[in-house]
């Protein structure tokens, strides 16, 4: 079974150890100024963010189907069996089709490197594939972000909105959304008001591309009879012509 | 030396654009996408993407429907605006490339598809449709450079391979061209509802078989311009006929998209998006109008304008999919950096002079004189008597 990571913004005090944990294991550095700025970037891979009273995180949300995954050209980004969706920097060709794929605005780009690659939260795969939890879940003191299965999280994050049904909107993000999520997040407000796009679809949207995509076969066959068709009629006729203009 | 310098005025702008180009070459080289763009990880694609690649693919659809028509479907009249329309075709594919070139972040690793496949992706697909593609169109134009080097023997044994050649390349053509429009298809939810649909591919499909056509008008007109030669002005009536059935095809599957859709709605959303997407309708609905009406197509000048107005609607259609319809959801504004414009009209520029060179030393007007029986059309080639215009 795949892991998961749960967000919950009701237990999240908004301290950023997660931040500074992210960036120590990606060897960025993390100072009050990017800690101030609550945007991912190449510079950050997760951040908190601000929302009144009330606090939100952005990370990689580990689709189950990923539209990076499908829409990149030469499969650099893979859903791993363990449920992260690992970034492959060594075959990027940099079309950044996957970062004008992500309905969340996830991969980042290097742009002011003369050649860039993207960045992108990996769950700590490193960890995650051999049963440990992600540097985030670890550093979290309150228990606001954390690493299991994703049946298991599902079941602490049930228990813990029937535990204190006044606090929480009553709904999981990530359970339905884009086909599902590896990163699911619970919290006390509507998901558009966390930050989250509340506009997608349930259906995965590399399901969208498919549905174009897999006719390619049918024009093949199709396109080459038809052509090939159309090409015997047109000169049949002037065979013919020739025939009988060479009996006369 | 002074036979370098410009002289006229479109030699200076052509030689203003290429340093320009040039030092914005540079700074893209050093400074990176960063330095030369105004993209952004909310913003990735600017127009490098939606004009260089969607608008200049689109525009060279002109090879594979002239191949169709006069190759397949066998209506030899309109042979001798076959040669330009590949010559536009091959180099806008290979301008294309060019302009990947500044818009990948890792250049040098653009042959990655070709070994790391991803079946599921739609660029995938593009990437091997263009490259096949660019090799057939190579292969398509390649007798008249054998041609021009009076090289018989290579050219009968490319003769006898050219019909497997042509199907291919409209296979492909069909393929990449409406794949171009499923690119989009992922992003439901962030391109706008005016353009948004399941129908994407068909739409970019038919559209650019009416560019096709268009452009095949649209340089006869200028090399007729440009050489003084006679315009072949029934032929160029006869496309013009078809381009206009083509747009009405295309603007009745827009309207039927949106009727269904219900996405009418959106239009009463005061923005760019509705306004745009009034003026790219209306640079298809007018010229097709226009080109309905026997009396514009009996004058070049009218005609000429109605197909260039259209030009512009395919245009104002494949930027409002780039990035008109994909900003609000991305939540910033991008309007392109000074770099991104140059070097976009330089190799705008680059095409156009090119074409002038390959116009000049290369037989692509002259009827084909090849009496030989190699040829597999199985006519000879007929010269068309030469025809007024207003006839």
């Amino acid at each position: 079974m795949a892991k998961a990571v749960l967000y919950d913004n009701v237990l999240c005090v908004g301290c950023r150890l997660c931040e500074a944990a992210c960036s120590e294991k990606w060897k960025l550095p993390y100072t009050d100024e990017i800690a101030g700025t609550e945007k991912t970037s190449a510079q950050k891979l997760t951040t908190i963010t601000t929302h009144g009273e009330k606090f939100s995180r952005k990370l990689c949300m580990h689709c189950i189907d990923p539209a990076c995954a499908s829409v990149c050209p030469v499969a650099a980004f893979e859903k791993t069996a363990a449920g992260p969706v690992v970034y492959h920097p060594e075959k990027c060709m940099g079309c950044r089709y996957c970062m004008m794929a992500c309905p969340f605005q996830v991969p980042s780009y290097e742009w002011n490197e003369r050649l860039p690659l993207v960045k992108k939260c990996d769950m700590c795969a490193e960890r995650v594939s051999f049963g440990g939890i992600t540097h985030c879940s670890e550093a979290c003191p309150f228990e606001a972000t954390i690493t299991g299965e994703r049946d298991e999280v599902i079941a602490i994050a049930k228990k813990r909105m029937e535990a204190s049904p006044g606090e929480y909107h009553p709904a999981i993000y990530g359970m339905e959304e884009v086909g599902g999520t590896s990163v699911l997040m619970i919290g006390s407000e509507p998901y558009e008001k966390l930050n989250m796009p509340g506009n997608l679809p349930k259906e995965s949207l590399p399901t969208y591309t498919w549905a174009a995509l897999k006719h390619v076969p049918d024009v093949v066959i199709l396109g080459t009879v038809l052509m090939s068709g159309v090409y015997w009629i047109t000169h049949r006729r002037e065979e013919v012509a020739a025939a009988e203009g060479g009996e006369k | 030396m002074s036979r370098f310098m410009p002289r006229t005025f479109w030699q200076w702008v052509f030689a203003a654009l290429m340093v320009a180009g040039l030092y914005a070459t540079y700074i893209r080289i050093f400074y990176g996408l960063g330095g030369a763009t105004n993209l952004s990880d909310q913003f990735p694609w600017g127009i490098w993407v939606g004009f260089d690649i969607l608008c200049g693919v689109g525009l060279a659809a002109g090879g594979f429907t002239l191949a169709a028509i006069v190759h397949i479907f066998h209506l030899e009249e309109f042979k001798p605006v076959v040669r330009p329309a590949i010559l536009t075709a091959f180099l806008g594919y290979v301008l294309v490339v060019v302009a990947l070139m500044f818009d990948l972040g890792q250049p040098h690793r653009v042959w990655h598809p070709i070994i790391m496949w991803n079946p599921r992706s739609v660029m995938f697909e593009v990437g091997w449709c263009v490259t096949l593609y660019t090799t057939v169109l190579f292969l398509e134009f390649l007798p008249v450079i054998l041609e021009k080097l009076g090289l018989q023997r290579p050219r009968r044994v490319l003769k006898g391979v050219m019909l497997p050649i042509i199907i291919m390349g409209v296979i492909l053509s069909t393929l990449h061209q409406s794949s171009l429009g499923s690119l989009y298809l992922i992003a439901n939810g962030k391109l706008n509802t005016l353009w948004y649909t399941p129908l994407l591919p068909v739409l970019f499909y038919v559209s650019a078989i009416g560019v096709g056509l268009a452009m095949t008008i649209f340089e006869s007109w200028h090399s007729s311009k440009a050489f003084g030669r006679e315009l072949e002005w029934p032929l160029i009536q006869k496309l013009s006929r078809v381009l206009a059935v083509v747009i009405a095809c295309y603007l009745t599957m827009r309207f039927l998209d949106l009727n269904h859709r219900g996405a009418w709605a959106a239009l009463e959303d005061p923005g760019w998006e509705s306004r745009l997407f009034v003026l790219e309708i209306m640079l298809m609905a007018v010229p097709m109008l226009l080109l309905f009406r026997e009396r514009t197509r009996q004058n070049p000048h009218t005609m000429y304008a109605a197909v260039t107005m259209f030009l512009f609607g395919f245009l104002v259609n494949r930027l409002n999919i780039a990035v008109t319809g994909m900003e609000r959801a991305s939540g910033v504004t991008y309007i392109p950096k000074w770099t991104e414009v140059v070097i976009t009209l330089a190799i705008v520029a680059a095409g156009f002079a090119i074409f002038k060179l390959a116009a000049k030393y290369l037989p692509l007007f002259e009827p084909m004189h090849d009496s030989e029986s190699g040829d597999p059309e199985g006519a000879p080639d007929k010269l068309q008597p030469a025809a007024t215009p207003g006839d």
